[in-house]
């Protein structure tokens, strides 16, 4: 039996201790783990609350991160509540794993404190392992401060665990700007949370002696495309039990999620399309620019990045003239790929709003709210020009020349 | 002389592993292509034979991969001495034992890798290679005779 721990109704934590609180709750029973920065205090804690008794789980230290989820795997199958997490090489490190995981069916809580790619080497946060990942057939929720990061790995259990998904989960959230940064942040109970979360039902679990079942089956030609295909349609249709889960959540915190939040959009000439704190920075400069300048601006959010919300991004945008989409992850010699899928949604509308790309704060450079600002006056620009008068693509906080690529032929 | 479905159940072999199945489509397939060993309960199927069991389609003893074999061991029952060596080095499985009684090869799942024979301490050899082709009565009458030691 788990000793009690003292939980105020307002604590102030940062993103990671807040993740650590959540996989607490939620009485994970193994976390399988491999520490690095800015990661490591979510697993750390896990130990710490294992080794002093707070909850009844096994903490497994392991060698690297590939060795992380592949424990992660073997302690899903055989049935348990299991979560870790990771940043940044380690990320890229358990890719592999990544997709054993998904493919499988596991129902896996992967912490992500999204931070830089090397080389060369930084810890700061930006979304090069986020975007690592978005091929790799898990769920991917995005926490904008240590709130959501605690309320979004909640979430992620009970999305992950329902028999009509079991599909692995990540909660991202921004290496250092959320996760060592210290907010009120306001807990359920213990109580309260577990009954949220639910008792974890296995499937297809290896400790079952009277159904024994091989788990990383090989399938060559005639079969692997079945099963990737099968495996995309539960993706696609987690879409409505996420809005479910998000729908419960908020009708016992009063704090509502949307796989796509919009801000200030109802009459919005201009937007800022951005994932991560970047949403904040950009809210407030919406708001202060309307303010200031009488600029129609709005935000929107992706919330939910895997399954990709296509429709609801093209519903929340389709009305706007002009469109900044905001890449945190170096491009790699394209356009950044969260711009490529906002303008194939964007492609759909009547309107086709002029869609721009701006690749920023890579390597955890500071996004100012000026900046935001300034992208909002040049969308403005775009507008009633009625085509887009800059490159489109760009580099913002960068210091040296203007760095931009392609002019449209739409004016 | 080994009877070639010595210990086997209706299900064994039945199918050739590429091609055996319906190829059915993405809705129907195993769910995370986690595949189940056995058909209904299996609760205690370790206490049972194997050929008792019911293997479902996916388990492997139910597909045959005879036809990777170029060369089979074969066993000469008249001169092993039931050590077991062959029955706990078979990386498939292969070795028919019964009670600790050697009993053949499963000829279905043997894929000819010969270790069965590398490991058979008895002199002549209770396991040796033919060619797939050649029947198991003429492999056995030009079984080797026992090797003499060697006089200084």
């Amino acid at each position: 039996m788990a000793v009690k721990y003292d939980l105020n109704e307002r604590e102030v934590w940062d993103g990671n201790f807040a993740a650590s609180q959540a996989l607490r709750q939620a009485q994970v029973d193994v976390v399988v783990a491999y520490p690095i920065t800015p990661s490591t205090p979510i697993v750390e804690n896990y130990g710490s609350y294992v080794g002093n008794g707070y909850i009844d789980g096994e903490f497994v230290m392991v060698e690297s991160e590939h060795a992380a989820m592949s424990g992660c795997i073997g302690a899903s199958a055989s049935g348990g509540r299991v979560s870790t997490a990771t940043s940044s090489q380690g990320f890229a490190l358990m890719a592999e794993v990544l997709y054993q995981a998904s493919g499988m069916r596991l129902p896996i809580v992967l912490n992500v404190v999204n931070r830089a790619l090397a080389s060369p080497l930084n810890v700061r946060g930006d979304h090069a392992d986020m975007y690592l990942g978005r091929d790799s057939g898990w769920i991917q929720m995005g926490a904008f401060n240590a709130q959501e990061a605690y309320d979004l790995a909640l979430c992620a259990f009970k999305v992950a665990e329902n028999h009509d998904v079991r599909l692995p989960v990540m909660v991202h959230q921004d290496g250092f700007i959320t996760s060592h940064t210290a907010q009120n942040c306001y807990p359920l109970t213990d109580e309260a949370a577990y009954k949220f979360v639910g008792d974890i039902v296995p499937v297809d679990d290896m400790l079952d002696f009277s159904r024994p079942v091989t788990y990383g089956a090989q399938t060559e030609e005639d079969w692997h495309f079945e099963h990737k295909a099968k495996q995309h349609k539960a993706l696609m249709d987690s879409r409505p039990i996420i809005d479910e889960v998000y729908a419960e959540f908020a009708k016992l915190t009063g704090r509502e999620y949307k796989r796509v939040e919009s801000y200030l959009m109802e009459d919005a000439d201009v937007a800022i399309v951005a994932l991560g704190t970047t949403v904040e920075t950009a809210r407030f400069a919406a708001e202060e620019l309307r303010k200031e300048t009488g600029i129609k601006a709005g935000v929107v959010a992706i919330r939910c990045f895997r399954p990709f919300p296509f429709d609801d991004v093209r519903d929340a945008l389709e009305n706007v003239k002009a469109v900044a989409v905001t890449d945190r992850s170096s491009p790699g010699g394209a356009m950044g790929a969260f711009y490529n899928e906002v303008s194939a949604a964007l492609y759909t509308t009547v309107n086709r709003p002029l869609v721009t790309n701006f690749i920023y704060g890579l390597g955890g450079r500071d996004f100012s709210i000026d900046e935001a600002k300034r992208i909002f006056t040049e969308q403005q620009a775009h507008a009633d020009a009625g085509h887009i008068t800059t490159d489109i693509q760009q580099f913002s906080g960068l210091r040296g020349p203007h760095l931009g690529y392609f002019k449209t032929k739409r004016g | 002389m080994q009877d070639i479905n010595l210990l086997a159940n209706d299900n064994r072999g039945k199918s050739q592993l590429e091609g055996g199945f319906d190829l059915l489509g993405w809705d129907e397939v195993q769910q995370g292509s986690v595949l189940p060993s056995f058909d209904g309960d299996a609760t205690g199927i370790a206490n049972m034979k194997s050929e008792e069991r019911s293997y479902s389609g996916f388990n492997s003893y139910t597909a045959t991969v005879a036809s990777w074999r170029v060369q089979k061991p074969v066993f000469n029952i008249d001169v092993c001495i039931d050590c077991q060596n062959c029955w706990v080095w078979c990386p498939d499985s292969s070795i028919l034992s019964r009670d600790k009684q050697m009993l053949g090869i499963d000829y279905d799942h043997c894929k000819g890798c010969e270790v069965c024979v590398e490991v058979c301490p008895t002199n002549p050899k209770s396991l040796l290679m033919f060619n797939e082709n050649d029947d198991i009565e003429t492999a056995l009458s030009q079984w080797p005779e026992k090797k003499k030691k060697e006089t200084k």
